[in-house]
């Protein structure tokens, strides 16, 4: 009663279109315009971190030659790519970007619930970004612990970075907690109170679902990175002993006692895992929608399709140990965890079965999203297929910390989700800006990105087997069971690497120029039935749907119904307007 | 300790599963029934209650960990051997500040229950009260602090003393939190112009947050007394 | 379309790729067999998964390509053939599960007979400790670790006494007999990893792991830490040398007990002074180097060091390449110093004497030496004073024209490449780090000034 009316009130807020340009562009509370800023930052960032990978390549294959980096940035630079990529990149991306863009737009819904916290939540990430930045300019630089930051070497000499970067990074760390904490409390609280009518939950489209969860698994796992961080930040600076033993560092003996290094590795993989599932499910959720719309067929069983991403979704939080097999914990956890961790694998597979259904007895236009979408296919399959061999106990022993977890967790977690956020971008874009990226330009980006990270990391996987060790800056020292042509293929990934590196320049050049020059896009350009492709104006206006909001009368699929007009059905559309619709067909099999 | 942890993850994991397959068992391609189109239209929570919720399970996730690594920090000198775990003796006024904070709650529902009455002065006074109480358990609890440090003087390397600093500077973070929002609902309820019925969600979702608060000091409290 | 032959080639590509790259696991020379059988299987079951599932849609993008007048075939699901994938997959999760679970029974279960030997990790080398006659080790304490005591042994145990310390990374072990090594850090974690043995283990301060195997060829191997420790991570190294029964039982013998370590006494400056006369010639009287007989200063390098360098002049490690001329003059002299003892003394002796720093003869950009000192300091310490635990001898106020020299060795194969040098084989890492002359004219030009 009392709170309908509060609601109704927000309401006639959000339509009350900001004028200035500061409150428009800068302060803004708009969902849209905060998704953009979120999607820069990320994209500038991460350059910042691909920049790192050009040099750490050129070491790798180049030993000695540029003399660009000694062991002490190496390591840096490892850290910060690995923490900026899965992080700072693709969980803001994914979350910050995606999800503020589509969730209102998708669900039916004028803004966020909470705009002002949403808004909130883009400047705590920026602040979260700088104080990542300022690491670099530090005594000392940034820390070069690695991305996972152990404890003891993340806090002791030795290691780079180990007075004042560490502490930069924790603290840029758990402002971006707090960041996410804000935007995931609206991406939740959107999907669950503010879709239009008649969108159910069984009605959302799949990149609703896999936001939505990625944002539930985020708001009870980054918790676990905050903990940590704060118990590393006090036996940092004030002395206290949760993660340090009794240590002789550097000859001299620590005032510490007691504490357990393992503890630390306990909390981060209970963030870190499920961390993988935050950038995953938005991106399986993503390329559901991009096949489904590029293949005009409905996606194959979506019933089976969000029970998976359910199921992934709980399963993420006792799978974490599989990341410590040989960390020295109690061996006996490996039964556990190897079980649960090869579990997951069937919803997963399921899945991928469901993606290649889709094209099966489609339609299917090979526009560039769609190569996108095709090209993840191909690289999940790939990347999850060697998670089988990690996650399994006995198999990860002797491929734990060799250059086979680091071809699988680029191809699983750095190509995958990279190619469908390429192709969610080559398919949004239209939305965002109403004009359509360059095609040329696309398809030479789509080929030289696919078959150019393949040329990575599919040597890396044997180099792995073969037992060369990842995290080594240099192999100069004789290893006598490593071949010269490790290090030829060495040389060749660098150059792959470079020439991967070098195409995204392509892409964001597409951007900018497709920004003023690309094809008018038209409202639907994809004649796609989900609901941000039917707003009144392209770009969407403040508020999203003018005057009224709109219903939704089907579920997010109808393509290529039998007996309808068109191959799409949007989903505002009502029944009657296409007579023959849906009804019986769910009993075709 | 962790596999247990785990293995309550799982079985939470399955039951939310299992009770959520059930609800989403909707074929979504065939069009819905009459009663479930009528459904549709039906009010929801205000979203801030939900979202307040949503940040109580984020909350719980926070402390359960904290607890979490507490155990096996304690724990971990054991098995290896290395008994560093020496018991923190709480200082008495913790048992007083228990008492404030549990007042708190009451001082809040009070005022829940009076604003659903439409009484403005006395949702006022309670609403006062009930912030004033936990201000002064948040002055008991620096009490402590310094009680502690006079009794045992800090050594940061003792764990338990650790943790009980860090436990309870987390959840006094959590209430400074509240009071902000306390004092914003307060000072809107002094203007003259705004009526009742615009605070309300305030005042509840306060009380809410306050009982949330008190049941989560009274687990602390309960863990860093029995161990 | 393209995409669709992509694919096929990619396939293709990788199905070959598999079978003609030269890599694959390294001739196993442990009991671990059982490991690389799981692997195979896993490699069956995914190898099938990726072909078929990329081969069919493959094929889909080609069947089921847009031309006109197509349309998409309206299925919302379809549950039969949903589960039968679903169970399909199932049993193809068992069948990797399975074979790996029960070769983890194994790994989780030590032989009751399996000999024990304790590996210690730090930065960035290893050590090793056998537990003597009584076969039990003695208790060890991190916070006893010293320059004298890098075991942190605790001296009053009896059942440490007979314990045998092994100062050098290298490790032997007796061909076909099951082993378990315990792994402890004194500092931060490390990983034990021989690539041969499949089998290895983090090691972390605070804890003793565990892992075990049976050697059952016999070789040489690398050891390699596969846990992120610092700097100088991808420079710690170490070897495992599988013997036949006798060779081992000769090599344990001639390691040093604890109690023998212990009783080594302090050396005796009277008569290192003696001793100390035919050093003079060179180094000078107060042990202050000689530029021009290219002798470098003594006074003020670490004991250890000096005590370290002797013994591999003597034994052979240093100073056998025929470029390294200085090097070799040395080695009638060191070998002038009978036993131990002698050693000792004399270094006691340059212990004793007073230290002037050397003049620096270097100047370069300080700001360039400063960054490329950064990566000294991991081990040499910030003030280049040295650090024994990082077996980094002292830099500052030392002969910096002998640096120089050594720089260049190391990074010329001269020095550092006999197989006993470990540290020696780090520093020929780290010298590579810098590129040309300058590079180390600013180095040193910033060494003297610390």
């Amino acid at each position: 009663m009392s709170f309908v009316a509060i609601a109704d009130r927000d309401h006639e807020h959000a339509l009350h279109d900001p004028q200035t340009f500061v409150r428009k562009y800068i302060w803004s509370q708009d969902h849209k315009v905060i998704a953009v800023q979120y999607g820069i930052v990320a994209i500038c960032i991460g350059l910042v971190a691909l920049v790192m990978s050009v040099l750490m390549r050129l070491q790798l294959g180049f030993p000695h030659v540029f003399s660009l980096i000694d062991p002490n940035d190496y390591y840096q630079y490892i850290t910060m790519h690995g923490m900026i990529m899965v992080i700072y990149l693709l969980t803001a991306l994914f979350l910050g970007g995606f999800g503020n863009y589509l969730i209102p737009l998708m669900c039916g819904s004028r803004d966020m619930v909470f705009p002002y916290m949403n808004m909130l939540s883009f400047w705590f990430y920026l602040l979260a970004v700088l104080i990542l930045v300022v690491g670099f300019f530090v005594p000392g630089g940034p820390t070069g612990a690695g991305w996972t930051l152990y404890p003891p070497q993340s806090i002791l000499p030795g290691t780079p970075g180990a007075s004042w970067g560490i502490i930069c990074m924790l603290a840029s760390l758990a402002v971006f907690i707090v960041a996410f904490t804000m935007g995931g409390l609206n991406y939740v609280t959107t999907v669950l109170q503010a879709r239009c009518r008649g969108m159910t939950l069984m009605r959302m489209p799949l990149t609703v679902w896999g936001i939505f969860m990625a944002s539930i698994l985020g708001l009870l796992a980054f918790p676990a990175l905050f903990v940590s961080a704060i118990m590393m930040t006090l036996d940092a600076l004030v002395g206290t002993s949760f993660f340090l033993p009794a240590i002789s560092s550097m000859g001299k003996t620590m005032p510490h006692t007691g504490g357990s290094p393992l503890l630390f590795q306990h909390l981060f993989w209970f963030f870190g895992h499920p961390e993988v599932y935050i950038v995953a499910l938005p991106a399986f959720g993503i390329v559901s929608d991009l096949l489904s719309t590029h293949a005009r067929r409905n996606i194959f069983g979506y019933r089976m399709m969000v029970w998976a991403i359910l199921a992934i979704g709980c399963l993420s939080f006792v799978v974490w140990a599989h990341h410590m097999y040989v960390s020295g914990m109690n061996p006996y956890f490996g039964f556990f965890f190897a079980t649960t961790t090869l579990i997951i694998a069937v919803p997963t597979a399921i899945k991928v079965y469901n993606w290649v259904l889709t094209v099966w007895r489609g339609d299917v236009h090979l526009t560039l999203p769609m190569l996108f979408a095709l090209g993840f296919i191909f690289t999940f399959v790939n990347g999850g297929l060697t998670g089988l061999f990690l996650g399994n106990v006995t198999v990860d022993v002797p491929l734990s910390g060799t250059y086979f977890v680091v071809a699988h967790f680029h191809m699983v977690m750095g190509v995958s989700p990279i190619l469908v956020v390429f192709g969610a971008i080559y398919h949004w874009y239209p939305k965002i800006t109403g004009r359509m990226l360059n095609e040329t330009l696309g398809r030479i980006h789509f080929w030289c990105t696919f078959l150019g990270t393949y040329a990575i990391y599919l040597p890396m996987h044997y180099m792995g087997i073969l037992g060369v060790p990842r995290r080594y800056y240099a192999y100069s020292s004789a290893i006598d069971f490593i071949p010269p042509s490790v290090q030829t293929a060495n040389r060749w990934i660098t150059i792959s690497a470079l020439f991967v590196a070098s195409v995204q320049m392509v892409f964001l050049f597409n951007l900018v120029w497709s920004y003023f020059r690309g094809k008018p896009a038209g409202g639907n350009p994809w004649k796609s039935t989900t609901l941000e492709w039917q707003t009144t104006d392209t770009p969407p206006k403040h508020g999203n749907w003018g005057k009224d909001l709109p219903v939704v009368h089907r579920w997010a699929y109808d393509y290529s119904v039998p007996g309808a007009p068109d191959d799409f059905i949007p989903q505002n559309v009502p029944v009657d307007a296409h007579a023959p619709a849906s009804h019986d067909s769910g009993k075709h099999t | 300790m962790s596999l247990s942890a785990a293995y309550v993850a799982l079985l939470t994991g399955v039951l939310v599963w299992a009770v959520l397959v059930r609800k989403l068992r909707a074929r979504p391609w065939e069009q819905l029934s009459a009663s479930e189109t009528s459904a549709l239209g039906a009010a929801r929570m205000p979203p801030a209650k939900v979202g307040l919720w949503i940040f109580l399970a984020v909350v719980s996730s926070l402390f359960a960990l904290f607890m979490t690594a507490y155990s096996m920090r304690m724990g971990h000198g054991h098995a290896q051997d290395m008994h560093d775990w020496h018991p923190v003796s709480e200082p008495g006024v913790l048992w007083l500040n228990s008492g404030m904070l549990v007042l708190g709650s009451i001082a809040m529902q009070w005022a829940r229950m009076n604003v659903a009455r439409g009484e403005r002065k006395r949702t006022h006074d309670s609403l006062l009260i009930g912030g004033l109480l936990t201000l002064t358990f948040l002055a008991g609890q620096l009490y402590a602090w310094r009680e502690l440090q006079v009794a045992v003087g800090f050594t940061p390397q003792e764990p338990a003393l650790a943790f009980f600093y860090v436990l309870t500077a987390v959840h006094g973070a959590h209430l400074l939190g509240g009071l902000v929002v306390w004092a914003r609902t307060l000072i809107r309820m002094r203007h003259k112009d705004t009526e009742l019925i615009d605070i309300r969600l305030s005042i509840d979702l306060c009380a809410v947050y306050w009982h949330y608060l008190l049941l989560v000091w009274l687990v602390l409290f309960t863990l860093l007394l029995a161990t | 379309m393209a995409l669709a032959v992509a694919l096929i080639l990619l396939v293709i590509a990788t199905v070959l790729f598999h079978f003609l790259s030269p890599w694959w696991f390294t001739p196993i020379a442990s009991n671990w067999g059982t490991v690389d059988d799981t692997v195979n299987i896993t490699f069956w079951v995914t190898g099938i998964v990726f072909v078929a599932v990329n081969l069919f849609l493959a094929y889909c993008i080609i069947r089921y390509r847009h031309r006109k007048g197509q349309k998409a075939h309206y299925e919302p699901e379809n549950r039969k053939l949903e589960w039968w994938l679903t169970s399909i997959t199932t049993v193809g999760i068992a069948a990797m599960l399975a074979p790996g679970l029960s070769v983890w029974a194994k790994f989780v279960n030590v032989p009751k007979d399996a000999a024990i030997v304790e590996v210690l990790g730090q930065q960035w080398s290893w050590s090793y400790r056998f537990p003597g006659k009584d076969g039990t080790l003695g208790k060890a304490d991190t916070r006893l670790v010293s320059v004298d005591n890098p075991f942190g042994m605790q001296p009053e145990d009896p059942a440490g006494q007979d314990d045998i310390l092994v100062g050098s990374p290298e490790l032997h072990l007796p061909l076909d007999k099951p082993v378990k090594l315990l792994l402890r850090s004194r500092d931060v974690n490390h990983q034990y990893a021989v690539p041969q043995f499949r089998v290895k283990m983090d090691m972390v301060p605070g804890m003793v792991t565990y892992f075990w195997f049976t050697p059952t060829r016999p070789g040489v191997f690398d050891v390699l830490c596969e846990q992120l420790c610092g700097m100088a991570h991808f420079a710690m190294r170490g070897r495992v040398v599988v013997d036949e029964q006798k060779d081992f039982d000769a090599w344990l013998g001639a390691q040093p007990s604890y109690q023998h370590a212990r009783a080594t006494t302090a050396g005796d400056v009277t008569a290192g002074q003696t001793l100390y006369a035919t050093c003079s010639a060179c180094h000078g009287a107060q042990a202050e180097g000689n530029a021009q007989l290219n002798a470098p200063k003594l006074s003020g390098q670490a004991g250890w060091y000096l005590i370290r360098q002797l013994n591999d002049f003597k034994s052979g490690v240093r100073g056998v390449n025929d470029a390294d001329i200085y090097g070799k003059q040395m080695i009638p002299f060191a070998s002038v110093l009978a036993d131990d003892a002698a050693i000792r003394n004399v270094v006691a002796y340059i212990g004793s004497l007073p230290e002037t720093r050397s003049t620096s003869t270097f100047t370069g950009d300080a700001d360039k030496g400063r960054a490329l000192f950064q990566t000294c300091a991991s081990c040499h310490g910030a003030d280049g004073k040295g650090i024994w635990s990082t077996n980094a001898p002292r830099l500052s106020g030392m002969s910096d024209w002998y640096l120089a020299r050594q720089l260049k060795n190391y990074q010329q194969g001269i020095r550092g490449t006999h197989r006993q040098d470990f540290n020696g084989a780090q520093m020929v890492s780290m010298a590579k780090v810098l590129p040309d002359d300058q590079a180390i004219s600013d180095l040193l030009g910033y060494v003297d000034s610390l």
